[in-house]
């Protein structure tokens, strides 16, 4: 057990080792994983920051609950009631008819067409969020909604909700091709990397099978060294995308404060920071063993 | 401890190495192969490690038949033995010390008591004062020293050189002989292939000779 450990230690050794001895050859290879990585994952936090940015402005698929003309603010109330005890709502709010007729006076273009009207004829209404989201429920609270008393129409405002759905379903897929591809990549840069190892490690990998050495021996510090590139590749994905969003958020402030509202990205977060570094770890100790198998079975002893 | 028996080896291409070769060689003995260049010496020797396979015949190391082993048990096979060869194989990326260090890395020794049988092994072939040197700088005596004492770090039952002496001059080689004399002395059975007479008569050992792959004598 202990001499197994160290095997283990001494092979990660040996690897910060050799990567120390060509820093130029190892902060290439480190950058081009680096800066492929971030591609997809600067992808996914600008995903995140849109997802969370949208979220206040009314992400959230809404009800307009219209009243009959003729209900009596009496009749309002206990529909307001009503809809406050409902399990499927989460907030309601009442907009009374004049209200309705002031808001669209105030509408640029209107105020002469709604002058010009004999009498008001807008009803009251209920704007009403509900607590469920997906569109089986919210179609449930509606068809549920209209059946009350003096309940004229209910209107489900969800397009806009679905539109932005689809447009990030869009960006998600997107995210994910580009993940797949630059994945290819750090696997292809990696299976290159320890191909040149292997080539010019040949007389040693020799020596060692001569001398009794198995293959897991022979195999073990280029496999910790795809997965430390790998690991210092994700780093380096992770550092980037944090100088990013840092140097995003010094030009975002200054367009809050124009517009009087803070705005910030959200950094990434630790669980997706920690999947970044085991990919990209784990796809390097892919690309290696990929590329150990290919080149090693061709160096025998003659 | 090693025996071959109707050994023919036959190379891609037609090149009959060895042809029915039958040797056995004792535990602790001292056996030189001899013969020209091409008379099969480095192939008996690599037929031994499991470098090359034999065509037909059977080779049988500490009882096990080299010929049929699994790759995976190859490398427990050549842990039985240290290889000596006439390029010495050494590695110039580390220092004498490394190099020796090897066979016990690869056996996942003890690191304490690794170094301690590395500067043994050193001592033993009167390289201990130039542990930190790059072999690049050690003369052809002191490379093949090195390489012997790679050989026997790991304190190998059986002793394998290929033309141990055929890069050094006469001194030199003495003092090759007189290294192998002594392993010998505590037991160890050695087999070399040389085509140096005056280094095989030193060492007065059991003689084979080779003859385009047959065995003389």
């Amino acid at each position: 057990m202990k001499a197994w450990l160290w095997q283990h230690l001494d092979a990660i050794r040996t690897t910060l080792a050799r990567q120390a001895r060509t820093p130029v050859a190892t902060l290439l290879n480190v950058g081009v994983i680096g800066i492929a990585l971030a591609l997809p994952v600067g992808l996914y936090v600008v995903l995140v920051n849109v997802q969370g940015l949208a979220q206040p402005f009314g992400t959230d698929p809404r009800l307009s609950v219209f009243l009959a003309l003729d209900a009596a603010r009496a009749d309002s109330d206990r529909i307001g009631a009503r809809l406050k005890q409902h399990a499927g709502v989460r907030e309601s709010r009442f907009v009374s008819r004049e209200q309705a007729l002031k808001e669209l006076k105030a509408t640029a273009g209107l105020a002469e067409v709604v002058e010009s009207l004999p009498k008001n004829p807008l009803p009251d209404a209920y704007i009403v969020l509900p607590r469920e989201k997906d569109p089986g429920a919210l179609e449930a609270l509606r068809d549920d909604i209209r059946r009350w008393p003096k309940v004229d129409h209910v209107q489900l405002d969800t397009a806009w909700a679905q539109r932005l759905a689809a447009g990030l379903k869009i960006a998600r897929f997107a995210v994910w091709l580009l993940a797949t591809l630059f994945a290819f990549a750090l696997v292809a840069v990696t299976f290159n990397t320890i191909r040149l190892q292997i080539l010019t490690r040949r007389e040693e990998i020799e020596v060692s099978k001569l001398i009794g050495a198995t293959d897991a021996f022979i195999r073990r510090p280029f496999l910790y060294f795809g997965l430390l590139q790998g690991l210092a590749g994700g780093i380096a994905a992770w550092a980037i995308i944090w100088a990013g969003v840092q140097l995003m958020n010094g030009a975002l402030s200054e367009l809050g404060r124009l517009y009087a509202t803070r705005l910030e990205l959200l950094h990434l977060s630790p669980p997706d920071s920690l999947s970044l570094l085991a990919f990209s770890a784990g796809l390097g100790w892919f690309g290696s063993w990929l590329s150990v198998d290919q080149h090693l079975a061709e160096i025998e002893p003659r | 401890m090693i025996s071959f028996s109707q050994v023919t080896k036959r190379y891609p291409g037609g090149l009959e190495a060895l042809r029915g070769v039958t040797l056995a060689i004792e535990s602790g003995e001292m056996v030189s192969i001899t013969g020209h260049s091409g008379a099969g010496k480095s192939t008996l020797l690599k037929l031994t490690a499991a470098i090359e396979r034999p065509s037909s015949g059977t080779v049988l190391v500490k009882g096990q038949n080299v010929g049929a082993l699994r790759p995976r048990a190859v490398p427990y096979l050549r842990r039985n033995f240290g290889l000596i060869f006439q390029d010495q194989k050494l590695l110039f990326d580390r220092t004498a010390f490394d190099n020796v260090m090897l066979p016990l890395a690869i056996t996942g020794f003890e690191r304490r008591e690794a170094t301690r049988r590395v500067r043994a092994a050193l001592d033993k072939v009167g390289l201990l004062a130039k542990e930190r040197a790059n072999p690049v700088t050690l003369s052809g005596g002191e490379q093949q020293r090195l390489a012997i004492a790679r050989a026997i770090v790991h304190r190998p039952a059986i002793l394998i050189a290929d033309e141990p002496t055929g890069n050094l001059d006469a001194a030199q080689a003495a003092e090759i002989g007189e290294l192998f004399r002594s392993f010998n002395a505590v037991g160890v059975t050695v087999v070399i292939a040389t085509h140096d007479e005056a280094f095989a008569r030193r060492l007065k050992p059991r003689v084979v000779t080779l003859q385009s792959g047959r065995l003389v004598s």
